[in-house]
């Protein structure tokens, strides 16, 4: 029995809200009425397009760490691995309207997916016009004709900081929009799992991963992967990684790209940096720069251990928007 | 048959007391192949909804309205929303009816699956609610002009096999799809949520018939 830091474990998410916005109150506030939605103290701005996301609690920081000035305005919690409800989606939407529209920037998931379009209906009454783009960069939950089925992953943080960015800048509704799609159409993702995690309230892990075995292409929740294979040295598996992230990425050499390699909850951090040495001489070997690269726990899965692997296919406009200044409590800064 | 629709308010609440009496029997559904939270979710929102149409005077569609409000508003995760659209369409297919005749049965059963999968995008066969609520419409719909009683009772066998028909199925949609073949020879918890209030809509609407 793995031991945990909990009360009721019913009021795990409650308890994580309160926390994180007592933490960082420098840069986020709870929403007034709903506990549900946390809301950048930068927020709204008046004639600014606002950038919404959310999703099921569990994936700390993901999603309200990237509350923050140049990244996302509101974010809706949901239960852990559970979808917001539409209400909060819709609080969320309102609170950061600033008159321009705003753009819902959320992962492909049937509950996300089902409340964000209940959400937009609510405040379509109100006159507040929604874009949506669903991120699909899991390269491993279906394949490449059938992308519309591909969940999102770990690529959503580079959707949200780049349709921040383009918001920031003093962009439209569609511009933004077309930013953010721009960005999740750049990146692919695929994950690797090598014990499974454990929801609070149930107290057991809900899949199994054999000792010995590894899982490609797991997803977030413990969606099945690709292949179950035996678990093999750090430097294999970053080869193998590159690999399944690499094959639809059809890029010259001199190219430029963004990696993010994020731990699933329950890797230790100094096997993120063994895995990176490997993947940056992947990347190297096939003639591609590392203009950013994210390693560290950004998109986790409770306690799964296992890693997230992003690369994303950078152009000139993609850069500046990556490289324009931001601040949100999960990218750290002082 | 021809009920008042503004005495039918409380049928929302034997709806709440199936799905609450069936709690803990949802969830253990629900663990076997997904993630055990289906009857806490559902009796949590049934509940609530309940105890909002509590001694008030309701029509159907009134009370159906609140359902689903508790239901996408407050419940999230998919069953939420699939619920709360459900009901929600049931509820405007009976906007401006004084009476609940049989035409007006079929029209809320219609616009509750049509709603739902507007909303999901399940076909029969991918073990979900759908394998349910596909079959027992249509049988409704085909028996309708051999009386209430019997079309009612002819949507509930329907509902029952179609429940029973996803202990054979493969789940293709939700978190039981990550089980693949291991999904096979377990009921679905949503198709079993979904019998049970069919079943009990057509228990509250028979004994009134009376």
């Amino acid at each position: 029995m793995m031991q945990r830091f909990l009360n009721d474990p019913d009021d795990v998410v409650d308890e994580t809200v309160r926390g994180f916005v007592k933490a960082h109150g420098a840069q986020v506030r709870l929403h007034p009425s709903n506990p549900r939605v946390v809301v950048s103290v930068d927020t709204p701005r008046a004639g600014r397009v606002g950038v919404v996301t959310g999703g099921g609690s569990g994936h700390e920081p993901a999603f309200l760490g990237y509350v923050g000035r140049g990244v996302v305005d509101a974010v809706a919690v949901g239960e852990i691995f559970s979808s917001p409800t539409a209400n909060s989606f819709a609080d969320a939407i309102r609170a950061a309207d600033g008159g321009a529209g705003v753009a819902v920037l959320f992962g492909n998931y049937a509950g996300d997916t089902m409340n964000v379009k209940l959400a937009t209906r609510m405040v379509a009454k109100e006159g507040i016009a929604v874009a949506t783009v669903i991120a699909n960069d899991d390269v491993s939950s279906a394949p490449l004709d059938e992308r519309d089925r591909r969940r999102g992953v770990a690529g959503e943080i580079l959707m949200w900081k780049i349709g921040g960015a383009k918001a920031a800048t003093g962009a439209t509704l569609e511009e933004v929009q077309a930013a953010a799609q721009k960005a999740i159409d750049a990146c692919r993702s695929g994950g690797v799992g090598l014990a499974p995690c454990t929801l609070p309230a149930v107290g057991q892990p809900n899949f199994t991963i054999a000792p010995g075995t590894m899982e490609v292409g797991i997803g977030h929740h413990g969606e099945p992967g690709m292949r179950i294979e035996p678990l093999r040295a750090a430097n294999d598996i970053a080869d193998d990684m590159l690999r399944i992230v690499m094959v639809e990425h059809d890029l010259p050499p001199g190219a430029s790209v963004a990696v993010l390699l994020s731990g699933l909850g329950a890797t230790p951090v100094n096997e993120l940096y063994v895995l990176y040495d490997r993947i940056e001489s992947g990347l190297a070997e096939r003639g591609l720069r590392v203009h950013r690269a994210l390693v560290g726990n950004y998109f986790t899965s409770l306690d799964m251990v296992g890693v997230t692997l992003t690369v994303m296919a950078l152009d000139a406009e993609l850069t500046a928007l990556l490289d324009m200044d931001c601040a949100a409590p999960a990218f750290g800064g002082w | 048959m021809a009920l008042a629709n503004r005495d039918l308010g409380a049928v929302v609440a034997e709806l709440a007391a199936v799905i609450v009496a069936h709690k803990a029997w949802l969830s253990e559904l629900d663990g076997r192949i997904g993630d055990g939270d289906h009857g806490a979710n559902m009796a949590k929102g049934f509940a609530r909804a309940a105890d909002r149409v509590a001694g008030q005077d309701l029509t159907l569609g009134a009370a159906l309205a609140i359902l689903s409000d508790v239901l996408m508003g407050e419940i999230g995760g998919s069953m939420g929303p699939l619920y709360g659209v459900m009901f929600d369409d049931m509820a405007q297919a009976l906007e401006g009816r004084d009476v609940i005749d049989i035409a007006a049965v079929d029209a809320m059963l219609k616009a509750a699956l049509a709603g739902v999968q507007a909303m999901g995008n399940a076909r029969v066969g991918d073990k979900t609610m759908i394998d349910t609520l596909a079959p027992a419409v249509a049988a409704f719909a085909t028996h309708r002009d051999k009386g209430a009683e019997e079309a009612l009772a002819r949507m509930v066998a329907a509902a029952e096999t179609g429940r029973d028909s996803t202990i054979g199925l493969v789940a293709r949609l939700g978190r039981a799809s990550r089980l693949g073949e291991r999904s096979r020879g377990m009921l679905d918890a949503g198709a079993v949520s979904c019998c049970l209030i069919l079943t009990a809509l057509a228990g509250s609407l028979t004994k009134r018939l009376d």
